[in-house]
């Protein structure tokens, strides 16, 4: 079984600074694993803590959050609001019994393709070495709550 | 006159205040016993659970169920008094959400005998005697309620037609639905009644500046201004995050809102949307300064799942 673990990663990645990496990444025909499936969202500060939480009970090993550089986000602020619920997610999940290195926060500018291959090399790496997540549930069970 | 109405209130796991919340209509509980007939309601009324297993299927109109569900008692009480009753509500916090019961989600049921009759400063248990569901004595078999291994919810146990958040629910909303089911006027199926659409933040009088801080406070360390947001001024409030419907009772009294009337409309975690809030009102834009800032929140998970952890994304502590 753990032999064959392949980790699930989702990246939410925004659109000004870490998609257009990624997408260098590509069109440089960089090679980096394919564990990756990426969500475009507009900016990092739009990465809402439950949809990580959501990402890893759906079945997600781990997540990768990417925005642009301090002081480079298109809306300002939004990569240090990123920031910030990111320091205490990490300390939430702790708090779950969850290794925090599952989530993982990367400042990748639209310049950066090799960086990106590298974040998401190295994420990867880091995610099989855990093994898979104890957070998955049941797809039935989710969004079941108040 | 036309038949009085049939209703019920049961508590599973929670602390009684629902049932005291109910009797707090003062005199309007005149008016609900004019109009209602209880039929069951163990700290009012001696009715037994036998009785009600006489009933027949659908006699209650309305249950107010209030309580978590800890044990198998707890499950077999929600799955009888669906059984027995018309409309079910999930009546107060730990029936909707868990409650403060279950913040025992953070820890797992072997954790939890062993702290309770192990380890506890004040145990004398030399031969590890644990609770047994079943024990042979001379005259029979006795026995004790299956401890369960998580906090859950009612809709968990049964099908539950209204959630009424609150810990314990305002008495003016008592008194509102009361007359909303007296009328027959009732939301459709699922519904949260008795509660706003509204934050906290929109009844609280409180004035908001949109200020950042530098630190944050315990209530008992700090006298907040009386007029000012008490976020701003550095209390973990959950007010942002949180349904209203209470008229923010806590954040009047000086208190910061604890979260008891759940999450807004299409928030899917409650404790998740509050660290939204949170980073958005501190004033630290390097990841060490924030670090320090985030660090003065005591118990940073309780704080967020303070009456609903059992209903959240997490759920529990995974082993």
């Amino acid at each position: 079984m753990e032999q064959s673990f392949e980790p699930k990663i989702i990246g939410f990645l925004c659109n000004w600074c870490s998609y257009a990496g990624a997408d260098l990444a590509g069109v440089s025909r960089l090679q980096y694993p394919p564990n990756i499936r990426i969500i475009r969202v507009m900016c990092s500060g739009r990465v809402d803590p439950s949809f990580v939480l959501k990402a890893l009970k759906e079945g997600a090993d781990g997540v990768l959050i990417a925005g642009c550089h301090p002081g480079d986000c298109h809306y300002e602020s939004g990569n240090y609001k990123a920031m910030r619920r990111y320091l205490y997610l990490k300390k939430l999940l702790k708090e779950f019994g969850v290794e925090d290195e599952r989530v993982r926060l990367e400042w990748i500018s639209a310049a950066e393709g090799a960086r990106f291959a590298q974040v998401v090399t190295e994420f990867t790496e880091t995610i099989r070495r855990l093994g898979p997540s104890k957070f998955k549930e049941k797809a039935a069970s989710v969004g079941k709550g108040a | 006159m036309a038949e009085k109405l049939k209703i019920a209130s049961y508590w599973a796991a929670d602390c009684g205040g629902c049932d005291v919340a109910i009797l707090d209509t003062h005199e309007k509980f005149l008016d609900i016993v004019q109009a209602a007939d209880i039929v069951f309601m163990p700290i009012a009324v001696d009715i037994k659970e036998k009785d009600v297993e006489a009933f027949p299927d659908g006699y209650i109109d309305v249950c107010f169920f209030h309580g978590a569900i800890r044990n198998s008692e707890n499950e077999h009480m929600a799955k009888l008094l669906r059984r027995k009753s018309k409309v079910l509500v999930a009546f107060g916090s730990c029936a909707m959400m868990g409650g403060v019961p279950g913040l025992a989600n953070f820890k797992d049921r072997e954790g939890i005998l062993s702290r309770v009759y192990f380890e506890s400063p004040s145990t004398d248990n030399p031969d590890k005697v644990l609770p047994q569901t079943e024990t042979q004595v001379r005259e029979g078999v006795l026995t004790l309620p299956a401890f369960y291994e998580e906090v859950k919810t009612l809709a968990d146990v049964v099908d539950v037609d209204y959630f009424m958040p609150g810990c314990p629910p305002a008495s003016h909303q008592i008194v509102n639905v009361f007359q909303a089911i007296v009328a027959g006027n009732l939301p459709p199926k699922g519904s949260i009644v008795g509660a706003s659409t509204k934050s906290v933040c929109e009844e609280c009088s409180r004035i908001k500046e949109n200020k950042t801080i530098k630190r944050f406070y315990r209530v008992h360390e700090i006298i907040p201004d009386p007029e000012r947001c008490l976020l701003e001024q550095g209390i973990p409030c959950m007010g942002p995050a949180t349904r209203g419907g209470c008229g923010a009772a806590c954040p009047v009294a000086n208190q910061p809102c604890r979260g008891c009337y759940g999450p807004l409309d299409g928030v899917i975690d409650h404790g998740a949307k509050y660290i939204s809030a949170l980073a958005s009102v501190i004033d630290a834009n390097n990841p060490e300064e924030a670090a320090k800032i985030f660090d003065q929140i005591a118990d940073p998970a309780g704080m967020l799942y303070w009456f609903g952890l059992p209903a959240s994304l997490l759920r529990r502590v995974r082993k």
